[in-house]
């Protein structure tokens, strides 16, 4: 028998497909609208534009480049000196090897790699041997105090473009990596090396210019470098007083952001779980008890986390407890929710089956519920874990201390950026750390998800 | 053979109580661990906490009491707040809800290339694997201070740091639902001589749209937080709103804004969820 099919059913079905088209292509096009409406809202096309080109290009710069400043005194032309990155207390004690001092004509000479110099006379700068710039530019102080690029008084617009003269300063700029400013007081260099100088040792340590190798070596060393203590010692003790990159307090400030992530998020599954139970409809019959209890969990998770640290950050000050404490109340919420909920989905026949033995209640709940729960408890436990990490630099940034604080005043003063970009790393590290060993520990323990 | 059962039940026995023994060490020690984590953790935060725990929950009352009674001294009128700060709240929810979709058309894509079954390079999923990791594991705060301070104060960076992070997120949730989509519907339609794309049409797309719709929703939750929170670091919206009133610490305007979030959260959180059970149908 040859089955055919309705023509009235055929028909409907036409016409609820065709329904579903045009929903699907209204929304489409309500997106559309909207995007488009939004891009043009959020200014996204004059991206280029707002892009402060100047700030964009010394913040890549000063991420993995450090200068050493040369300044002379028009007053005193004698007295230059070399400081790391302009640092008050980071003035070199010997000359480098690029800087040349010659007695004979009072001059000074600073070579740059390319080849290309800067010498400092008494009374003018000269600027020589650049690449591609065959003109040797000289600088000087006109009567009235000012600084002048020699033959273009008055003809400034024919400068070079990497040039730059008004009436106070002359900004000289070949390539990124070399700087000349000279002032009406003073002419200053700035001179670009790639890499994180004194990342390891600091300026004025024993130890200044041992890299990783050298100091682990030396770490295990019998001949010691300080008579005192021990290399082992000095080594890690350099290291962690290193005054410019400041490793003892960007490293204690990231392990007390990884603790506030930690402990908020223990003390959150810890008191979640039992107030889940006491949410659950099969194991609370008490209505009220439920009642009360979802609010609570609807307040603990609808007052966000921003406020919670506002409130707790007048309660206990800056500091640990502030971002234990609201990474605790917002997920005590969620997880006693999420974990109430989970409780309540779980297969009445295994408590069942406990109960048929004759097990009191507890008994029921440890052996009938428990060991459905415990892998949504934990892996969702670890989540949190994994999203409480990057909270925690959050909250540490709005005022409860850890690495958000410190990446903050770092950013802020605007010439450290070496310190944000270590710190991002350090940050981006120790959350990839966090997600690989919680990805690793849900596998340990409950096995069979996730396998992918 | 009867023999060898007995002594094969008392071997049974002896292995499940070794088992037995075994977890309650392992359960011990892991407790132990948490024990030594929790208290060395919180004597670490006592010794380096501006303020003693003690002092600090005694306290705990005092600002919520604070805000109250300004408003109350200022003639608790604070909820006419409450329509001035409406449109910082649109601008925060706007951010939000942008950066969630714009975030997810990046998912989407990135999620194409994540996906074992779709793309048969090796070397390309892992690619796109770890370009997702690495998106991810940025907090949105650090992107959109950088990029705040590249940019100057504007809503912009805010939403360049969520979507980064929406991309990253998102699109690991989708390349999963991806691969966990049933090969069986793809095989009946290819039996039936449907084309490559009837396949994805009738057969792929139905499995993972309710799933992407469903976590798109939750993101945008979380998404609404993240905006206000980067507002309170600059970037515009409700949270710069609160930032300001807070350091005038003008009462009965904190509560206005304080309350204009906590409904939205909670409304936002409900409708997701009214949505998604929809979608997916498992509405609890």
């Amino acid at each position: 028998m040859e089955q055919v099919l309705n023509q009235n059913v055929i028909d409907a079905v036409d016409l609820k497909h065709k329904k579903h088209i045009r929903i699907l292509i209204i929304t489409g096009f309500v997106f559309l609208v909207y995007l488009i409406g939004s891009i043009l809202h959020f200014d996204l096309p004059n991206l280029a534009k707002k892009w402060n080109k100047n700030r964009a290009s010394m913040f890549m710069l000063d991420i993995y480049a450090h200068k050493d400043h040369i300044k002379m005194n028009w007053k005193d032309p004698q007295k230059i000196d070399v400081r790391f990155e302009g640092g008050h207390r980071h003035v070199y004690k010997d000359d480098p090897t690029w800087l040349i001092r010659n007695k004979n004509n009072q001059s000074t000479i600073v070579n740059f790699d390319n080849g290309g110099q800067f010498v400092f006379f008494p009374n003018r700068v000269e600027m020589r041997n650049f690449p591609n710039i065959n003109e040797p530019f000289i600088f000087k102080l006109n009567k009235n105090g000012k600084p002048y690029v020699d033959g273009y008084v008055g003809k400034e617009s024919m400068l070079p473009s990497w040039m730059r003269a008004t009436e106070n300063k002359v900004e000289v700029r070949p390539s990124l990596y070399e700087r000349l400013q000279v002032y009406g007081s003073k002419v200053e260099v700035h001179r670009y090396e790639l890499g994180w100088k004194y990342f390891w040792f600091d300026f004025d340590s024993p130890l200044v210019g041992k890299g990783f190798l050298d100091a682990i070596s030396l770490m295990f060393n019998e001949d010691r470098v300080d008579p005192k203590i021990s290399n082992f010692n000095l080594v890690v003790n350099e290291f962690l007083e290193n005054e410019i990159w400041h490793h003892n307090t960007v490293l204690f400030a990231m392990v007390e952001t990884l603790l506030m992530a930690i402990l908020g998020t223990l003390i959150a599954s810890m008191v979640g779980l039992p107030l889940a139970f006491l949410a659950a409809y099969n194991v609370t019959p008490l209505s009220s008890i439920r009642f009360f209890l979802r609010r609570l969990f609807d307040m603990l998770r609808g007052i966000d986390m921003l406020i919670w640290s506002l409130i707790f950050l007048r309660a206990f000050g800056p500091g640990l407890f502030t971002g234990i404490f609201a990474i605790a109340f917002t997920d005590t919420g969620t997880l006693g929710k999420l974990m109430s909920e989970a409780i309540e989905n779980t297969d009445k026949k295994d408590k069942e089956g406990i109960q048929s033995t004759g097990a009191n209640k507890v008994l029921q709940h440890r052996f009938g519920i428990i060991p459905q729960i415990l892998p949504i408890f934990i892996s969702q436990s670890l989540y949190y874990l994994e999203s409480n990490t990057r909270a925690a630099v959050i909250i540490g940034a709005m005022g409860a201390g850890g690495i958000g604080l410190h990446f903050l005043g770092a950013l802020m003063t605007g010439n450290d950026f070496e310190n944000v970009a270590y710190m991002a790393i350090l940050v981006l590290v120790a959350v990839m750390c966090i997600d690989t060993m919680s990805a690793k520990l849900r596998r340990l323990l409950i096995g069979i998800e996730d396998k992918k | 053979m009867y023999s060898d059962n007995i002594l094969g039940f008392e071997t049974i026995e002896k292995n499940l109580k070794a088992m037995a023994f075994k977890r309650l060490i392992y359960s011990f020690i892991s407790i132990l661990a948490i024990l030594f984590l929790l208290s060395s953790g919180l004597t670490i935060a006592e010794e380096n906490n501006a303020g003693s725990f003690q002092r600090g929950l005694s306290k705990f009352f005092d600002y919520p009491v604070d805000l109250f009674k300004e408003a109350f001294e200022s003639g608790w009128r604070w909820y006419a707040y409450v329509f001035k700060y409406l449109p910082d709240l649109i601008t925060t929810i706007n951010m939000a809800f942008f950066s969630t979709l714009f975030g997810a058309i990046f998912a989407l894509l990135l999620s194409l290339f994540a996906s074992k079954n779709l793309i048969k390079n090796q070397y390309i999923v892992t690619l796109s694997r770890r370009t997702m990791d690495i998106l991810r594991s940025f907090p949105e705060l650090v992107i959109a201070m950088i990029f705040l301070y590249l940019m100057g104060k504007s809503e912009l960076p805010a939403v360049i740091a969520i979507v980064i992070h929406t991309a990253g997120a998102l699109g690991k949730l989708f390349s999963e639902a991806i691969e966990n989509a049933d090969n069986k519907p793809i095989e009946g339609l290819q039996s039936c001589g449907a084309s490559w794309w009837q396949r994805v049409r009738f057969a792929v797309i139905p499995q993972v749209v309710p799933l992407f719709i469903s976590y798109t929703l939750l993101r945008l939750e979380i998404n609404v937080r993240a905006s206000t929170i980067l507002g309170f670091v600059g970037a515009g919206g409700i949270g710069e709103a609160l930032s300001a009133v807070i350091q005038f610490r003008y009462g009965d305007e904190i509560i206005a804004i304080m309350f204009l979030l906590v409904i939205t959260i909670i409304s936002l959180d409900y409708f997701s969820r009214f949505l998604r059970g929809r979608l997916i149908g498992d509405n609890k």
